[in-house]
């Protein structure tokens, strides 16, 4: 049984490399197309972190963050996936996206749907990519949007990994704009995966032993 | 004379017991409880819960700070050791929200709820009174307990800060 404690180089190297075709391929060119802009994504960094680290990665447990959650369904459910923005870069977003800025992001509707569905573009690139290469059905839920203390939000998703295990794997893509010379967008995408589901991933994929 | 540095800091999954003057403090709770337990004589202790019952897991090594039973359990032996009353200790508590509005029938979504239920369980189980809480809904808190005067200060994005 693979568990977070005894992953090896190679079992990292895999999941970031899901983390690289589903984020740098596919997602970009979704968000691309729908900002009519060159976005990059940047080659994912993989990291195994404890809870409290994790925090401080994203500028501290009471940071203000702008949240869109999925959880993962199908066969096996392999964890959570959070699109975080701070509030600055989710205003310079929802601008982009439909030209008016937003001053109270959470009564906006439009600006709300916008940013979920950002976040949805997103995960199901990558979760079909997951999808093509393990053949293991797999399904976002309704993306979620919350505005709250980074925390207490991402504690919430890391219920199901903290049951185990005192650590999160996180496989983080930054967005960022092509051209630097305007406003960029940026943010963050995290795929936290249960530890349960390594062993169903690892095997999909073939070539590691456990 | 000014005192600077006098927080103590409590992260996830963590506790510390002190004395007064300083304050205890953690940040971001969402499902995961904060629980402050104290006697009057000046000794308080703060742990950040995360999940309802060390049972349910499958390790044997697990993190005994992480879970509201063990967590109490090791709040009241601490703070006996530090000179406070078994019989004159009191409780607060703060958290134990739903951060995600979707319907679920995924006990896990629930987890703040159980996080509550287990923690006033194991208080019971203590005999020891729960006179403040600020529980439930749908907002993170940053909580600080003040040893000195007792008070639990309640910091929230947008309710502001209330003391309870």
């Amino acid at each position: 049984m693979v568990s977070m404690e005894n992953l090896s180089q190679q079992h990292l190297d895999i999941l970031k490399e899901i983390g690289n075709i589903g984020g740098a391929g596919n997602a970009a060119t979704a968000l691309s197309r729908l900002l009519n802009k060159k976005i990059d994504m940047l080659i994912p960094a993989i990291k195994i972190v404890d809870f409290n680290d994790l925090m401080e990665y994203v500028g501290g447990p009471d940071q203000v963050i702008v949240s869109v959650f999925l959880r993962i369904q199908g066969e096996a459910p392999p964890g959570s996936m959070f699109f975080v923005l701070t509030p600055e870069e989710a205003h310079s977003l929802v601008e982009q996206l439909i030209g008016t800025s937003a001053e109270n992001l959470e009564d906006n509707e439009l600006a709300i749907s916008a940013i979920s569905e950002i976040g949805n573009i997103l995960s199901g690139s990558y979760l079909s990519a997951l999808s093509d290469f393990t053949s293991i059905n797999l399904q976002p839920t309704v993306p979620n949007l919350t505005i709250d203390m980074a925390a207490a939000i991402l504690m919430q998703g890391l219920v199901e990994i903290s049951q185990e295990s005192d650590y999160a794997i996180i496989i983080d893509t930054m967005i960022e704009e092509n051209d630097q010379t305007k406003e960029t967008v940026k943010g963050h995408f995290f795929l936290l995966p249960d530890p349960n589901s390594f062993d169903k991933i690892f095997r999909a994929l073939g070539g590691v032993e456990d | 004379m000014m005192l600077t540095a006098t927080v103590v800091k409590v992260g996830i999954a963590d506790l510390k017991v002190t004395k007064a003057p300083f304050t205890l403090k953690t940040s971001g709770l969402g499902s995961c409880v904060g629980v402050v337990i104290f006697d009057h004589n000046k000794v308080a202790g703060l742990a950040h819960v995360m999940l309802p019952d060390s049972t349910a897991s499958n390790k044997n090594l697990i993190n005994r700070m992480k879970y509201a039973d063990t967590a109490i359990d090791m709040l009241v032996e601490q703070l006996v050791m530090e000179g406070a009353y078994k019989s004159k200790l009191k409780a607060k508590i703060a958290g134990g929200a739903h951060m995600f509005s979707f319907q679920s029938d995924n006990n896990l979504l629930k987890i703040g709820d159980r996080n509550v239920e287990a923690v006033k369980a194991k208080l019971a189980e203590y005999r020891i009174p729960l006179i403040a809480e600020d529980v439930r809904g749908n907002k993170g808190r940053t909580i600080e307990f003040n040893i000195e005067t007792g008070m639990l200060e309640i910091r929230t994005v947008n309710s502001g800060v209330c003391q309870i």
